[in-house]
């Protein structure tokens, strides 16, 4: 995106160290606008969770650390915030899986996520009403156990609740994880519904990197623990090793299996 | 059949008094997955501060004794979290459990420097009359606790399912590091939920020390309250105060 204004997400060179010897992330840049989506692309143990929760400061509870680069929010620097205060800035990570509070009640749960708007009944109230006009299927169910509803609608009530904590931007991390194709496609109308209606800018960690590269605007393709790609969502569409590694497509179209064997084509970011 | 009801009463009286000590056990571990040893040195040591304030060293009225008990307790809830615990967020749940057998002694032997080490004895002022109801005899003291302990329950279930802090910690205690992600601040949780257990370990404490005396037992007290919680639930803030399996084991105790 040929954007000239400061963006309001910058990682800069970010290394993750975790347990103190594990390096991570090895110089991560990347950039999300004011109501961008944005979407990280990469195979299992590529960096992604690790890079939103670098973002989030949730690397500290796992006993990870930012060692190296700086990341900035809104043109402060966040990096070294406690979890809680970046919330409270409007920078709210839906971690993957789905982690609801399982013993709490679907309304209870969003309510949680009204914590940092302190003794605001008023707005807090609002704020439940909103995310009930946006996952109508939380507002039937809100009495529910968390621990006893689908997954598709834990996957609502978790990005329901990070809602709830007026973001500014969501880091989502594997929406579309273990839910059926048709289910994904309303969890991504919905974040791009929140994302026009409510200016939401979105950072969206995804394997699904068909689905992401549709709905995103901008994209990075990681691996091992860096960014080796990026670029618009169509470039990324149309660059041949997405195609490739990432969609399954080769210059002939869908790939057959019988043609596994004969896989020769190198990752030419690998060099 | 008096004699039983009569047995069974004195059983839900005295099963009220252990689950007094089994909510404190509830509370920490439903917030921290601890299981903590120290509950009964808490009860011991808040008995002895209210002991020093009351009798020992300072004369206070009752009100302001027990106030400043609480504050003391407010002070061991303190370094517990953020000088014991801290260090050990994201550990094995273990870990901090072995911590809690350190806070344990440490609570003890601070107890035993400051009060020393003999029995006391503690009076409040609540009357131990028994008196007859419908052929079954009942103590005023056993009454007045059971009152205590279910104005204490039903506060505590109030704060949890009907306050913002109560809502937070229910969370912390599903997934620590999801509650982190909605800007739950973890240690802040852990310090509201010591306090708590602080008051109740108070409670607990006036009620045994009142009953046995001011003493080292106390500590270890803590552990017969070990089946209020299997039946209650180690996690559940009711459940502890299921006391109907105490009652059952004192029927079958003086039967035999």
């Amino acid at each position: 995106m040929a954007t000239k204004e400061e963006p309001l997400l910058k990682v800069n060179n970010i290394e993750v160290i975790y347990e103190h010897v594990i390096l991570v992330l090895k110089g991560v840049s990347l950039n999300v606008y004011e109501g961008q989506i944005a979407s990280l692309l990469g195979a299992n143990g590529a960096g992604k969770s690790t890079t939103l929760k670098a973002i989030s400061n949730l690397v500290k509870a796992e006993r990870g650390e930012v060692t190296k680069g700086t990341v900035e929010f809104d043109g402060k620097r966040v990096d070294r915030l406690f979890a809680p205060a970046l919330v409270k800035m409007g920078v709210i990570q839906i971690m993957e899986g789905r982690h609801t509070f399982e013993h709490l009640t679907v309304e209870d749960d969003l309510l949680t996520g009204a914590y940092t708007r302190g003794r605001d009944k008023k707005g807090t109230k609002e704020a439940l009403e909103k995310v009930y006009t946006y996952f109508p299927r939380l507002k039937e169910r809100r009495n529910a156990k968390t621990g006893y509803i689908s997954g598709g609608e834990m996957q609502m009530c978790a990005i329901g609740r990070g809602l709830m904590a007026k973001p500014r931007i969501m880091l989502l991390d594997e929406p579309s994880m273990g839910l059926a194709p048709l289910l994904v496609e309303e969890i991504f109308e919905i974040i791009v519904k929140l994302n026009k209606e409510e200016k939401v800018g979105m950072l969206l960690a995804e394997q699904n990197a068909a689905m992401a590269l549709e709905y995103a605007e901008y994209g990075y393709v990681m691996e091992n623990g860096r960014v080796v790609l990026d670029g618009d969502a169509e470039t990324l569409s149309d660059n041949a090793d997405v195609k490739e590694f990432y969609l399954g497509l080769t210059a002939v179209g869908k790939k057959s299996y019988r043609d596994v064997k004969h896989y020769h084509r190198r990752k030419r970011w690998l060099a | 059949m008096a004699f039983f009801f009569e047995v069974l009463i004195t059983g839900l009286m005295v099963g009220i008094m252990y689950s007094l000590i089994a909510l404190g056990f509830a509370l920490i571990f439903k917030a921290s997955d601890v299981f903590n040893m120290a509950q009964g040195a808490m009860s011991l040591f808040a008995g002895l501060a209210l002991v020093g304030f009351l009798h020992q060293y300072m004369h206070l009225p009752l009100w302001l004794a027990l106030l400043c008990t609480v504050g003391v307790m407010t002070i061991w809830a303190y370094v517990i979290v953020f000088v014991v615990l801290k260090p050990l967020v994201n550990r094995p749940p273990l870990m901090l459990f072995m911590a809690t057998f350190g806070v344990m002694y440490l609570m003890e032997g601070i107890g035993q420097s400051i009060y020393g080490t003999q029995a006391k004895g503690l009076n409040i002022g609540i009357p131990d009359n028994s008196f007859e109801v419908a052929g079954i005899f009942m103590s005023s003291f056993d009454l007045f606790f059971a009152g205590v302990a279910a104005v204490l329950v039903a506060g505590l279930i109030w704060f949890f399912q009907k306050t913002r802090n109560g809502r937070a910690l229910r969370a912390v205690s599903d997934d620590h590091e999801a509650a982190l992600s909605v800007g739950i601040p973890l240690l802040k949780a852990w310090y509201l939920t010591w306090i708590i257990a602080g008051i109740v370990a108070t409670v607990a404490g006036v009620a045994w020390g009142t009953r046995l005396g001011v003493q080292f037992s106390l500590s270890y007290i803590a552990f017969k309250a070990l089946p209020v919680l299997i039946i209650g639930g180690l996690d559940s803030i009711p459940g502890a105060n299921r006391p109907l399996f105490q009652a059952l084991r004192s029927v079958r105790k003086r039967d035999s």
